[in-house]
């Protein structure tokens, strides 16, 4: 295996994703299975070579810095999965 | 086809309501089977199309595309209406806004339909992984569409819709037009803004047309496309249109082939691709051999680059601002304790019980690549890789002098569509099914898959793809050529 449960377990902690021991397993192998498959990379020479930044070699593109109407407040207000008073609410982060 | 119905609703032989209508009967009979669409809109396209037919009927001009009834990927937002991705997690997400590309589509007068299934937040190439089921291919009800935007393609071959858009990452566009026997165009990678279209890879992805047929992909495109200042990479295409340089003259067009490519395939598969490679000779084409030596290295860079996209893009969808949250109460299945869930609990739930598995395997596939210590190895090298393969590009395309290639023909997948079931289980297996398609992306380049007629496959008759790339912004030609090696297939069946 190309990673370990623990990482597993781990990176699921990072990418915020609940998982079961059974999600845990199954991911193990999925992981490792294509982990082991982008090995092939590793024989490219890459020496001398310069990271893609952007494909069509786009530069900085930039806009005066003017304010502009946005969307409705009541809008995305309404999307909020709980709201009170206009408000998101959300759990106490600490 | 668009151009056909055009003609009929200006000179008064049909109306848009009885076109919409027709679509909307379609959609009765055929979802049953198919189920390509997640959201159909019956009330807002019937009102749509009457607004056109009073245009039409006070005697004014109307656009190409006004009132045809047509339908948009579910990654695609549309005011006022449900925006899924096919995701359990944006289950009850009503988006606010426009994505540019349907705004654009909007103005231009087109009926709209509805939103087409999807694999979830497009990471797919079947159409197996929507949170809410499969498309079926209207060819056989056993197989898959091809995917992501299996939807679409479904959509458009059986007649439910007359245009679709979708987005295409890693073929998601052109692999399902090749499985379900339509056209399918993926655009220079900033040739349409991405604006309003649900991220999954934002290097990789593009928006564009599925379609019955060539000149009905270059009108779309031509709507579509060009600048947006809410998408800083979209490109200036100076209100260009694609149609105009349709043409079924290819003579003297350099076109490209890898033999690799074409020695991997099964017999009838190579047999169909040899026989559009000799079309193309007899239409006057050039066809020469051409090395792109990196090429083997386009899906595995394909399988880092895009998951770290990926892990990075859906870190939106934490259910705080829109979209599915984990009930805020959870028991103990043992004790029977109920506690209200922390921040964290929450974040964990949600993401848990809203993404599906392949999702959430991409996600951390992406999040393991980006983690310290795996950066340099992985995502940093894949961009290197990056750099390589486009250069075999750049050489293919504009370096070699007289060597150089017009465009490059290739499968648009290694077979036809696969079985439903069939590789859900090796997700590697499914990998496989975009080697041919993942190169245009990881570069930039447009490409094309273009139907190619049908071939025995399994016992089936089933349609094939063959895909054409050109240069970076060169739809021009890479529109020309698919539409004479169209024309050509479409006089031959007829005649048969």
């Amino acid at each position: 295996m190309a990673i370990k449960k623990e990482e597993v377990e781990h990176i699921a902690r990072l990418a915020r994703i609940g998982t079961t021991q059974k999600d845990i397993e199954v991911l193990t192998k999925d992981l490792s299975a294509v982990l082991d498959w982008m090995k092939e990379l590793e024989e490219a020479d890459v020496a001398d070579v310069s990271p893609n930044e952007h494909i069509t070699g786009l530069e900085n593109v930039m806009r005066a810095d003017r304010s502009e109407p946005s969307y409705r407040r009541k809008e995305i207000v309404k999307l909020f999965p709980e709201s009170k008073d206009g408000y998101d609410k959300v759990k106490s982060v600490l | 086809m668009i151009g056909y119905f055009h003609e009929k609703l200006k000179n008064g032989a049909i109306t848009s309501v009885a076109l919409t209508e027709k679509c909307l009967e379609q959609i009765e009979k055929k979802e049953g089977e198919i189920f390509a669409f997640l959201t159909v809109e019956k009330e807002k396209a019937l009102a749509r199309a009457a607004e056109v037919d009073e245009k039409i009927k006070r005697g004014e001009e109307i656009g190409i595309l006004e009132g045809i009834p047509g339908a948009f990927k579910d990654n695609l937002c549309v005011a006022g209406g449900r925006t899924t991705a096919a995701s359990k997690i944006l289950d009850n997400y009503i988006s606010p806004y426009d994505a540019t590309a349907v705004a654009r589509i909007k103005e231009a007068g087109a009926v709209i339909l509805g939103k087409t299934n999807m694999d979830e937040f497009a990471m797919g190439s079947s159409t197996e992984n929507s949170g809410y089921g499969p498309t079926k291919n209207p060819h056989d009800s056993e197989r898959v569409p091809g995917g992501s935007s299996g939807g679409s393609a479904a959509a458009v071959a059986s007649d439910e819709a007359i245009w679709a858009l979708g987005s295409d990452t890693g073929g998601s566009i052109r692999q399902p037009a090749s499985f379900c026997g339509v056209v399918g165009l993926k655009p220079t990678y900033g040739r349409v803004s991405r604006y309003g279209l649900i991220a999954m890879a934002s290097s990789l992805d593009q928006i564009g047309p599925v379609t019955n047929s060539v000149k009905d992909a270059a009108i779309l495109l031509s709507i579509i496309s060009g600048e947006d200042r809410s998408d800083a990479t979209s490109a200036e295409s100076s209100g260009k249109k694609f149609e105009d340089f349709l043409s079924p003259d290819v003579k003297g067009m350099k076109i490209g082939i890898v033999k690799e490519h074409f020695n991997s395939l099964n017999p009838a598969m190579k047999e169909a691709m040899e026989k559009a490679v000799s079309q193309f000779e007899k239409m006057g084409a050039e066809i020469r051999e051409i090395l792109l030596p990196n090429n083997k290295y386009a899906l595995g860079t394909y399988y880092i680059i895009m998951p770290c996209e990926v892990s990075s893009n859906l870190a939106r969808f934490d259910a705080i601002k829109y979209g599915m949250r984990a009930d805020d109460h959870k028991s103990d299945e043992k004790t029977g304790e109920v506690w209200e869930r922390s921040l964290m609990e929450n974040y964990l739930d949600s993401r848990h019980y809203g993404l599906g598995r392949e999702v959430k395997k991409r996600i951390m596939l992406g999040t393991y690549a980006l983690s310290s210590g795996y950066y340099d190895a992985y995502y940093l090298k894949a961009q290197k890789v990056r750099t390589l393969i486009k250069k075999d590009f750049e050489n293919a395309f504009l370096n070699n002098g007289e060597d150089s290639v017009d465009l490059i023909l290739t499968p648009t997948a290694p077979t036809p569509a696969f079985r439903i079931g069939e590789k859900t289980e090796d997700p590697l297996e499914m990998y496989l099914a975009d080697i041919f398609t993942v190169t245009a992306n990881i570069v930039g380049v447009p490409a094309i898959s273009v139907p190619a007629g049908k071939i025995d496959w399994e016992g089936k008759e089933l349609p094939v793809g063959i895909q054409l790339m050109s240069k970076w912004f060169d739809e021009e030609n890479l529109l020309r050529a698919a539409y004479a090696f169209e024309s050509v297939l479409k006089r031959q069946s007829n005649q048969s």
